[in-house]
């Protein structure tokens, strides 16, 4: 049996229309005389979104007791006994309660998909694990219920649903994402302006990254005969595709202006940054070296870097084995001090590192610009 | 028979060859052996924006001392976040802040050694900073207080509570000039052109 393809509308905040766009596209292929049914919908009283369900037919959901109190939920089994050629499953992120199939809708969602069945699905982009803690900080409100990032990396197309923050706040202004008496509420929490401007550059970002991931790693695999193409983008297909950076540090002050320059250039990339310390084994860490140590640590935790030491007497090989190890793409190291004595015959240090490092590495040296602009 | 150039020759060489050693060897002792005292001004602050007069005084300080200028910017961590958590949003205004001042810094000699520090409020943020590191001084400046930063409750509990002298700077009313994220350069706030410069 053949793998049912698997669509999800990706939405920066609830109202932006990703399940409107569910629908509309559920109905154009029901018009193309495909079987389509809903499996599951999640209108919210939305008078658009409901005429825009009518006349698909609707696998009836079943009850289930939670405590004292009785709710609607998903009825996979009746789902998968009707199986139709595409069905349409809202909020693929929803907790199920306990006693169902699975915990979490998305696993619901692979049951159909394995059967055969094509599913569309919707999703807002906090619900990403990865990006759970980025949104919570941006929008000061943590959803609870995540899902990991594979579940977008597996969905052979993701349809981001855009709209200016101006619009959707219009469409909330004007009663069409929550009832009159919500609206105020709503305007002064999380539908703020500053708000949906940095979840949709998260929306868009995510996205991109996701159709780059996939892109290189159809080019970089022949497609074996009856497999899938779309099944070889495994979770960590980002990881395995995506630049990293790495930069040398030493625990010194200057060290902390290298990172946070790196920082900003793999924020700009879109990609993890991996501190390294090539700790010389004769080198006991007291004193003000701990103390810079200590200030790097936390400084890689506030940026949400990886700070790694590494004991060798040989900063190349050092740095080689952890370029490998990590799959880095850049290196960034600071400006040495002029070499004196002997050191003046020996190569520098970014060729040694380019020499070392696997071909592609890229090796930038990071400079002090202040003493550039004093210097002119 | 031995000359007396001979014993100068054998001598210098002597000389030479102790001289060398004792270079060499001095050269070679580790550096983290080597006794440093640590003389720090700490400079914190919060938002986009610190008032010029504090870092040029912080600067002017730290130079007359020999000491190395700690610029730290403090960032509130909402109680629904681990404290621990990563805060890109609260590092990008950091790292652009705190790039402004180190490159001031550097342009007139002042050694710099510049923190992010993050806390449940500015106050608790500070009392993590001042827990963890030793300071000679803290310059901080009063234009700093209101909304978007340390209150007067906070300069008071700084002035109680800080193993270090502090130093609150009142700029005059006409001097409105603030080192900004945005260039880097020192800016006068709107509706007064007097403190350009």
């Amino acid at each position: 049996m053949s793998h049912g393809h698997y669509k999800i509308f990706l939405g920066m905040a609830a109202g932006v229309g990703k399940t409107y766009r569910m629908l509309q596209e559920g109905q154009a292929e029901a018009d193309a005389g495909r079987d389509v049914v809903i499996g599951y919908l999640e209108p919210h009283d939305r008078e658009e979104t409901s005429a825009q369900a009518r006349g698909l037919e609707v696998v009836p959901r079943r009850r289930v007791q939670v405590r004292d109190v009785s709710v609607e939920e998903m009825d996979l089994g009746a789902l998968l006994n009707r199986g139709p050629e595409l069905a349409l499953i809202d909020e693929l992120a929803h907790s199920n309660p306990p006693g169902l199939e699975h915990r979490k809708r998305y696993e619901d969602i692979a049951d159909v998909l394995a059967a055969g069945i094509d599913v569309f699905s919707t999703v807002n982009v906090q619900h990403l694990e990865s990006l759970n803690d980025q949104v919570a900080e941006l929008t000061e409100v943590r959803v609870r219920e995540t899902v990991p990032d594979s579940v977008l990396g597996e969905a052979d197309e993701v349809v981001l649903i855009d709209l200016t923050p101006e619009a959707l706040i219009a469409r909330l202004r004007a009663g069409k994402i929550y009832p009159a008496s919500n609206i105020q509420a709503a305007l002064d929490n999380f539908f703020k302006i500053e708000n949906l401007a940095a979840l949709r550059e998260v929306s868009l970002r995510q996205v991109a990254e996701d159709v780059e991931s996939k892109r290189l790693v159809y080019n970089a695999e022949p497609d074996p005969v009856g497999t899938r193409a779309e099944e070889r983008v495994s979770a960590d297909a980002p990881k395995a595709v995506g630049e990293r950076l790495l930069a040398l540090v030493r625990p010194q002050p200057s060290s902390q202006r290298l990172v946070r320059r790196a920082w900003r250039s793999a924020q700009r990339l879109g990609t993890e940054l991996d501190l390294l310390w090539v700790k010389p084994p004769s080198l006991v860490i007291e004193g003000e070296v701990d103390r810079q140590v200590t200030a790097l640590r936390q400084l890689a935790s506030v940026l949400g870097a990886q700070f790694l030491i590494e004991e060798h007497d040989d900063l190349v090989a050092a740095v080689a084995r952890v370029v490998r190890e990590r799959g880095s793409t850049y290196i960034m190291v600071g400006e040495s001090e002029p070499p004196r004595g002997l050191a003046r015959l020996r190569e520098p240090l970014p060729q040694r590192l380019m020499r070392a490092t696997p071909p592609g590495v890229d090796v930038r040296i990071v400079a002090h610009r202040a003493l550039k602009e004093d210097g002119r | 028979m031995i000359h007396v150039e001979h014993v100068l020759i054998a001598l210098a060489l002597v000389l030479g060859l102790v001289g060398g050693f004792l270079l060499a060897r001095s050269r070679l002792r580790p550096k983290a052996h080597q006794p440093e005292e640590v003389h720090q001004i700490l400079l914190p602050f919060t938002g986009t924006e610190i008032s010029r007069r504090a870092v040029d005084a912080a600067m002017r300080l730290a130079r007359a001392e020999g000491a190395t200028l700690m610029p730290a910017y403090l960032a509130q961590v909402p109680k629904s976040l681990p404290l621990e958590c990563a805060i890109p949003n609260e590092a990008a205004k950091a790292t652009s802040m705190l790039e402004a001042i180190e490159q001031r810094a550097t342009a007139q000699g002042v050694p710099v050694d510049a923190r992010i520090e993050r806390g449940r409020s500015y106050r608790h943020a500070l009392a993590r900073l001042l827990a963890g590191e030793t300071f000679d001084r803290v310059v901080v400046s009063a234009t700093a207080t209101g909304a978007s930063g340390l209150s007067g409750d906070d300069l008071v509990w700084l002035l109680e509570k800080a193993p270090a002298e502090v130093m609150i700077l009142r700029p005059g009313p006409d001097d409105q000039r603030v080192l900004s994220a945005a260039n880097g350069r020192a800016l006068a706030a709107s509706g007064n052109g007097n403190g350009r410069g």
